[in-house]
């Protein structure tokens, strides 16, 4: 079948590289229809940046290649970019206007990657400034907005990632996650993200937030789209030492495996108070699906995840407020148009250049690093971490994944949260599994309203595999993910 | 009343990578601003630090050579301030837990040996430069320098005087270029020295407030800066004052110490373990393989030149004053098979004041040790008296050649022949008979004028043992 016009919305990127290795359709045929959704669709403002210029041109490169008989993984897939990822010679911004004209001299690692696996960039998307906050509010560039209901938010940070694959704009979309920064949005937006195990794909170009939390991942419609992408983004990189060594599985090999006998971990603190009921309900639903696939249920305890929240909201603004030290008018970026004497200059480039958001971890970071407080605040917290991680360890003496909801509720109205706190629970699930550098991937499971409703699969360390496995073998039984919300 | 200086040196000693010690750019010095930062040194958006393997290795070194503990697990930790040369805003260093801890260095003193304590020394990066003569009212940042490695090595508070400081700052000097991890060039900041100076009554065990004396970057000034510090906090005290902990800048021109801006001080550096870069990890095999490889240290050599060479202890000293050094000699001694002690006085002597006078490092010396040693070994076997000889070094030195091919080509062979010989003393004997008179009168220093005359008229060229000889044999006949 030759394709005529416009590709149906559902197509993932594994029907899309069966699709243009067949010569059904090639890559600049799809980038152009790709560019045009993009495009018509300015209102969701998931996008920062669209290169169409060269996306145009690496389309034509991928088509080129494959006439002289070259092939990659994903040769011609269009993907965009969370504007976190250091892009050579297009804007990358990190949704601040701190950064706001930075044009990076190179690519980061995962975006070297993906090109050398055949993908086709073709813009970079919205997200909370500097990856903080959990709404895509805070955003130099303008709020996102959810697919399934512009008046609320796609979550965040990498929620322009979210909505731009959630209205099938792209197919799929790189995201980083920090404190659940992939995955509430998926959630949110009823699409699948995988935050990989802290070290399994390099940090080098993905602008830190919190180095000892950050980590990139895919955004797709499906499990097994993320497995391919996960593919190409994972593994050692000598430019990044919290890099792992260790070799790369075949994600795709092992997505059909049987759930006969798999181990379900449910934590009992996850269906507390916090939690709404319907989104409860879907998760027992989903629960009760995977009884039918063959696993057994068990009844965990993650006795210290109720103090995540706090050890989280030490660990991560200390290291932020380190990290964006750089972030200072000297070399490049934002500086003040007028300042009395270099102490002014700092001063007042930083003051204009962050937002709210960035500011209050800033100072909260700071306070916590200063002398005096260090002990009570920085090393306690990491202390907690150590036990958050242990909890952990523990559970998975008598399971092999653990599943439970991603987020608290579905998506809620833009300016709806304007208190921090309120803010910060909605990564109440997430947080933990940041905290001890678990893989863990949240996937639709159901609608409250009209509104997805994701379900977080949290695995072993460096168990990837069998997270995606878990994850397929629903969508397998389940059509949740299939489901698109109208109008794109 | 009678006060103890009380001295501990900080030095900051670049190790000598080739590349940065978290990133690849070059370490060159004297490059065009800004044409030796990367992105990394940089601090672009999303770059990472990647440890320099051979900075650990040399840190290794300097903690085996002063039998410190290695540590097999340290941490780097960031320094956070904001400054224009500073491209992170922070400073990777290693803090709680540096990679080399309690060692000690023998200097020596007017009272003999001592061992001076070494608390610890450590990992960090060095900042860039901020270049403020070049602009009105502007300030130039250069990056070159950015992310250089440095081995931060901090003393115990052991040393007594000034000139125990300059011992202590000249043997680790000494050091840091054996182990060939620092190349010492104090002038371009490859060594740089801070001081802590406190005073207190003779007797006393607890310290007196300390000043940090900064910008101290040559021996003398270290010397002439502690001493200033010293007698400045004697006469403070002594007037009834109190010294007060701070920095202190040495200015060379005045030759005085002042105060630094406080404001430097109030940073509170907010330390914390830095998550980019994983603790160090010195394995056991890597602690061997550098064992292994460890070149012979200043004093080990110094007491084999005395034992084997049969040099004095001030020699030995002089002539182990650096590997270089120490390796020409022993080279000059092995290509000319003459004695160690005439080798060491040409060495020590000749050698190094010619090599000092040119301002040459020994391997831009225009005279090899082979070159030397052809030319000792024909003082050793009488062709040319040593007189003689400096005149053939003089010639080597500045316009090349060997010393065989000079006496040939100017005919300085030494007249070792006694006709010869006697026949100039004859004929200096007989032009001057008023002298010979007052020889036999018993004024014997007369002899003095003889061999001069004797020493002329052969142009230099007669053997000197041979002219005194038959000097006194032909004036007691």
């Amino acid at each position: 079948m030759r394709f005529s016009g416009e590709f149906p919305l559902t197509l993932t990127i594994a029907e899309l590289v069966q699709g243009l290795a067949a010569g059904q359709y090639s890559s600049a045929e799809l980038v152009q229809d790709v560019l045009r959704r993009v495009e018509a669709q300015p209102g969701l403002n998931a996008f920062i940046t669209v290169d169409r210029d060269g996306a145009e041109k690496a389309a034509r490169a991928a088509d080129a290649a494959r006439a002289s008989g070259q092939n990659a993984p994903l040769l011609g897939v269009p993907i965009a970019h969370k504007d976190i990822f250091c892009t050579a010679g297009v804007r990358t911004t990190c949704g601040s206007r701190m950064l706001a004209d930075f044009i990076s001299p190179y690519d980061a690692t995962v975006v070297a990657r993906l090109n050398a696996a055949g993908c086709v960039p073709v813009g970079k998307t919205n997200m909370d400034e500097f990856a903080m906050g959990s709404s895509n509010e805070t955003s130099f560039f303008g709020p996102v907005r959810n697919p399934w209901d512009v008046q609320r938010v796609p979550g965040g940070s990498s929620g322009g990632s979210a909505a731009a694959v959630a209205a099938r704009l792209v197919p799929a979309a790189t995201g980083t996650d920090t404190g659940g920064s992939i995955r509430q949005p998926a959630a949110l937006c009823g699409i699948t993200g995988l935050k990989p195990s802290y070290g399994r794909v390099s940090r080098y170009g993905m602008i830190a937030f919190a180095s000892s939390l950050d980590q990139a991942g895919p955004m797709a419609q499906t499990a097994e789209d993320c497995a391919l992408l996960l593919a190409a983004m994972a593994g050692f990189d000598e430019r990044d030492a919290t890099a792992l060594t260790a070799a790369v599985p075949d994600y795709h090999a092992t997505l059909r495996s049987s759930l006969e006998g798999l181990r379900i971990g449910v934590v009992r603190e996850h269906f507390g108070a916090g939690l709404d009921a319907a989104v409860g309900a879907a998760m027992q639903a989903a629960l009760r699906e995977y009884e039918r696939l063959g696993a057994k249920l068990v009844d965990i305890s993650l006795p210290n995840s109720g103090h995540a929240l706090p050890c989280y909201y030490v660990l991560a603004p200390a290291e932020a407020s380190s990290n964006l030290a750089r972030y200072d008018g000297v070399r490049y970026g934002y500086r003040a148009a007028e300042y009395r004497d270099l102490e002014d200059m700092y001063k007042k480039t930083r003051s204009e250049g962050f937002g709210p958001e960035v500011k209050r971890r800033i100072m909260i970071g700071t306070y916590a690093l200063s002398a005096g407080y260090y002990d009570a605040y920085y090393l306690k917290a990491q202390r907690l971490r150590r036990l958050i991680a242990q909890d952990f360890g523990q559970a998975f003496e008598s399971c092999d994944v653990i599943a439970g909801p991603t987020a608290p509720s579905p998506a809620f109205a833009i300016g709806a949260k304007s208190d921090p706190v309120s803010m910060y629970l909605n990564d109440i699930y997430t947080i933990p599994v940041n905290l001890a550098g678990l893989p863990a991937i949240s996937l639709p499971a159901g609608f409250v309203e009209g509104l997805p409703v994701g379900l977080q699969l949290i695995g072993r360390y460096l168990d990837e595999a069998r997270l995606l496995n878990v994850a397929h073998k629903f969508q397998e039984a389940t059509d949740w993910h299939r489901r698109a919300p109208a109008g794109f | 009343m009678e006060w103890e200086t009380v001295i501990g040196l900080e030095v900051h000693a670049q190790l000598k990578t080739v590349s940065k010690i978290f990133s690849g750019a070059p370490t060159a010095y004297g490059a065009p601003p800004n044409t030796q930062a990367n992105v990394v040194d940089i601090a672009l958006p999303g770059v990472l630090p990647v440890l320099n393997a051979e900075a650990v290795r040399m840190a290794v070194r300097l903690g085996l050579a002063i039998g410190a503990t290695v540590h097999a697990r340290s941490v780097f930790a960031r320094k956070n301030y904001f400054y224009p040369d500073l491209p992170k805003g922070y400073q990777i260093s290693q803090y709680e837990h540096p990679i080399v801890e309690r060692g000690q260095l023998a200097i020596m003193t007017e009272a003999g040996e001592k061992r001076v304590g070494i608390t610890r020394a450590h990992l960090e990066e060095d900042a860039g430069k901020s270049l403020h003569e070049a602009w009105e009212g502007l300030t130039g940042v250069d990056l070159n320098r950015a992310g250089t490695p440095l081995l931060e090595i901090v003393s115990e508070p052991d040393m007594r005087s000034p000139a125990e400081a300059v011992a202590y700052l000249k043997a680790l000097h000494t050091l840091v270029r054996y182990l060939e991890i620092c190349d010492g060039n104090m002038q371009e900041g490859s060594f740089r020295c801070d001081a802590n100076v406190s005073i207190r009554p003779l007797g006393e065990s607890r310290y007196g407030m300390r000043a940090e004396l900064k910008n101290i970057n040559s021996f003398r000034f270290v010397e002439r800066a502690i001493d200033y510090e010293v007698r400045r906090q004697i006469a403070l005290v002594s007037s009834g004052g109190q010294v007060r902990q701070e920095t202190r800048l040495y200015d060379s021109a005045r030759d005085e110490t002042r105060p630094m801006r406080s404001k430097e001080e109030a940073n509170d550096y907010r330390y914390f373990p830095d998550p980019d870069l994983p603790p160090l990890i010195v394995a056991p095999e890597l602690l061997a393989e550098v064992k292994a490889t460890m070149p012979e240290l200043p004093e080990a050599k110094r007491q084999r030149f005395c034992e084997h060479y049969g040099l004095s202890a001030y020699d030995a000293a002089v002539l182990t004053g650096s590997r270089e050094l120490a390796d020409y000699y022993e080279e000059t001694v092995r290509s000319s098979a003459v004695e160690p002690k005439l080798a060491a006085n040409w060495v020590a002597g000749e050698f190094l004041a010619r090599l000092n006078s040119a301002n040459l490092d020994i391997a831009d010396a225009p005279v090899s040790a082979g070159a030397l040693g052809g030319l000792l070994r024909r003082i050793a076997d009488g062709t040319v008296s040593g007189k003689t000889a400096k005149d053939i070094f003089e010639a080597m030195w500045e316009e090349g050649g060997d010393a065989d091919g000079i006496i040939a080509a100017r005919g300085l062979q030494q007249i070792t022949d006694d006709s010869a010989i006697e026949q100039i003393v004859a004929e200096v004997v007989a032009a001057n008979p008023k002298q010979v008179a007052q020889y036999r009168a018993g004024e014997e220093k007369v002899l003095t004028f003889f061999v001069g005359q004797v020493m002329k008229a052969s142009r230099g060229k007669a053997n000197p043992g041979k002219v005194n000889a038959i000097l006194k044999r032909v004036l007691a006949s």
